[in-house]
């Protein structure tokens, strides 16, 4: 092979300065108009009175920051939003754990409990939303039925599983956690795969019980997958407001509001533009810091 | 420091099929260096993994120090394996590495240090307990192998090829090193490998084993020099031995007994040797040819010289085979038998 010292150059790029743009183009035209727009939008919106049915805007500065601020609906929806948000990663990360070691190992039928497992990830949210609304109603809930036929509750005395504000908290961490779970055990499965066989062996022959193997070797070994699968976790939780908005829309008494709800509830069906572009601009800062560890992570993921 | 022993130990991976072990039954000596020795897919390996407890026999036993520990997890068998690709663990610093076992058999944190620092002096990475798997070279992630399984002081050795993943130049210290470090511990252990180079340095004994059947237990001397069937012969020595079907019999001769008549004086077989091919390795040639006339006429075989160039390509010249080389083997269970007269002519 003869070698030569010129840098090697990509032929695309070499050949026509203008596909490379034509290529970005669709990405950068979607950015732009689909999120970028509705951003500054809710920028300005944040600083007006804006609202539905009003065609004059008023420029009237921090006044809605001020008003939401005082709003309790508001420190709750906060509340809420983190409380869903690291809870349900908590019980995500730990059933994904264990059913990640469960799948790994061989057995009768292994194919069909990953497809049951991948389920909840490939239906759309909506539906297994409404599918939890009817298993948690008030009067139809399965799992009241089953409770109250194995007699832990009398009858007509099951507990309203989204009528009490902290079983809807509950109940909604919950659904949270069961719409992520498939994809995290996916990606954990697969940082499991690739850990070398020899590595859980040696640790065996070493001495170490299965909890030292697992807590000390295998999970420090997959802490690079881990965290692609928790932020993942995180964001997707983060700005969801379906779940809450199908199961309890908020309630009761925006018990279960979360930052994204309330936005949608008071800047469109409540009417005030203004007042839901400024509680959405609260989910900024913490997107941001969220975005910066993934933009680390696939650098890394780059040079590795 | 224990003996290890196996009883007609079998395993059979699927059920129908050939086992991968089939009724293995062996016993070490106190503090011997034992190499399992075989192609690949000759169940060495995984004899090995039965005696750590990282597979399960189908039938037979292991015992260790004279206790059966069949339905013993690895743990508490007392054993210490280093594997091929060393499996350190990639997150942890040397010394953690190190460490970790004696935090697994819950020895006292006080004495960890003490510890650690002996198993690294003893393989002279002392200097190197901060440092990460991936900061080592192969040599240096090996010595870490090493000492990560000498800390706990186990009563037996196990090793899974752990040169193969060395370069040649590497190999070879990294055996004169295992050899030295084996005769300080005395710990009793066992070597597999598919290298019958490493096997001869470094085996008291080797066990010879294809398709999970022992096909001889002996010091190096006796399976090269008394091979008990025609694979232990042919498995052992480069080139091979050579093997010719004469009368009832195979009768087998070293390519470093098979020389021009001149050399040699006693009691020989004369045979015609046709030179085809010769090879030049610096120390050594290899010659190979056919024999001419008599009952192997056009028979294949190769010599080992000192010196062939003499030796013209295609000349046909006096060779001997000392009578007292010749190795007879049955024709039908390939198995050694006592030597023939027999003719060759």
């Amino acid at each position: 092979m003869a070698i030569t010292s010129a840098p090697v150059k990509s032929v695309g790029a070499s050949q026509s300065p203008f596909l490379s743009t034509a290529m970005f183009a669709p990405a950068v035209l979607y950015i732009l108009l689909l999120v970028g727009g509705p951003f500054l939008l809710a920028i300005f919106y944040a600083f007006s009175d804006a609202r539905i049915g009003n065609t004059e805007l008023h420029y009237v500065g921090l006044e809605n920051f001020r008003s939401i601020l005082q709003s309790p609906s508001f420190r709750i929806a906060i509340r809420n939003s983190l409380i869903f948000t690291i809870g349900s990663q908590i019980v995500v990360i730990v059933s994904a754990n264990i059913l990640a070691i469960a799948l790994e190992s061989a057995f009768r039928g292994r194919g069909f409990i990953r497809f049951l497992i991948l389920l909840p990830w490939v239906a759309p949210i909506s539906l297994g939303a409404i599918g939890w609304k009817w298993l948690l109603d008030s009067i139809y809930s399965v799992i009241s039925w089953v409770l109250v036929a194995l007699h832990f509750f009398k009858p007509f005395s099951a507990p309203m599983w989204l009528g009490e504000p902290q079983l809807a908290i509950a109940s909604v961490l919950l659904v949270h956690s069961w719409r992520i779970i498939p994809f995290s055990t996916v990606i954990l499965l697969a940082g499991r795969t690739a850990i070398p066989k020899d590595i859980p062996e040696a640790a065996a022959v070493d001495g170490a019980g299965f909890w030292r193997t697992q807590l000390q070797i295998v999970i420090p070994m997959m802490r690079p997958i881990l965290s692609v699968a928790v932020l993942f976790g995180l964001i997707f939780t983060f700005t969801d407001m379906t779940v809450v908005y199908i199961l309890t829309a908020g309630g009761p008494f925006d018990s279960t509001q979360t930052l994204p709800s309330l936005a949608f509830t008071m800047g469109i069906q409540g009417s005030d533009l203004a007042a839901g572009a400024a509680i959405s601009l609260f989910l900024v800062p913490l997107l941001v810091i969220l975005a910066y560890f993934m933009l680390r992570l696939a650098r890394r993921a780059e040079v590795s | 420091m224990a003996v290890v022993q196996t009883r007609n130990l079998t395993k059979v991976f699927k059920e129908g099929h050939l086992g991968a072990v089939n009724n293995v039954s062996f016993e070490t000596r106190e503090g011997e260096f034992l190499v399992f020795l075989g192609p690949s897919g000759s169940g060495k390996t995984t004899l090995l993994r039965m005696i750590a407890g990282l597979e399960t026999p189908t039938s037979g036993d292991i015992l260790i120090g004279g206790q059966v520990v069949n339905h013993l997890s690895p743990r508490d068998r007392r054993i210490a394996m280093v594997f091929q690709s060393y499996a350190l663990y990639p997150h942890l610093s040397v010394y953690k590495n190190i460490a970790f076992p004696l935090k697994a058999q819950k020895v006292p944190k006080d004495q960890h240090r003490q510890k650690v620092e002996w198993a690294a002096g003893l393989l002279g990475i002392g200097a190197l307990l901060e440092r990460k798997p991936r900061e080592l070279s192969g040599g240096e992630r090996q010595r870490v192998a090493l000492a990560r399984a000498i800390v706990r002081e186990p009563a037996v050795f196990l090793l899974d090829e752990p040169l193969s993943n060395l370069d040649a130049k590497l190999r070879a210290s990294a055996r004169e090193e295992l050899e030295r470090f084996h005769r300080s511990v005395g710990t009793t252990s066992i070597y597999v490998t598919h290298d019958q180079v490493e096997a001869m340095a470094m085996g008291d004994r080797i066990l010879v084993l294809n398709k999970g059947v022992v096909h001889q237990l002996g010091s190096p001397t006796a399976v090269y020099d008394d091979p008990a069937d025609t694979f232990v012969a042919t498995f052992l020595g480069s080139p091979p031995m050579n093997l010719a079907e004469l009368n009832e019999v195979i009768v087998g001769f070293r390519p470093e007994h098979f020389l021009p008549s001149v050399n040699v004086t006693g009691e020989t077989v004369p045979l015609r040797f046709k030179v085809e091919n010769t090879e030049y390795l610096g120390s050594e040639w290899i010659v190979s040819g056919t024999l001419v006339g008599g009952k192997l006429d056009s028979k294949k075989v190769v010599s080992r010289l000192p010196n062939a160039q003499h030796l013209q390509l295609g000349g046909v010249y006096d060779f001997v085979v000392p009578t007292r080389t010749l190795k007879f083997f049955d024709r039908t269970s390939q198995k050694r038998v006592a030597a023939k007269d027999v003719t060759w002519q």
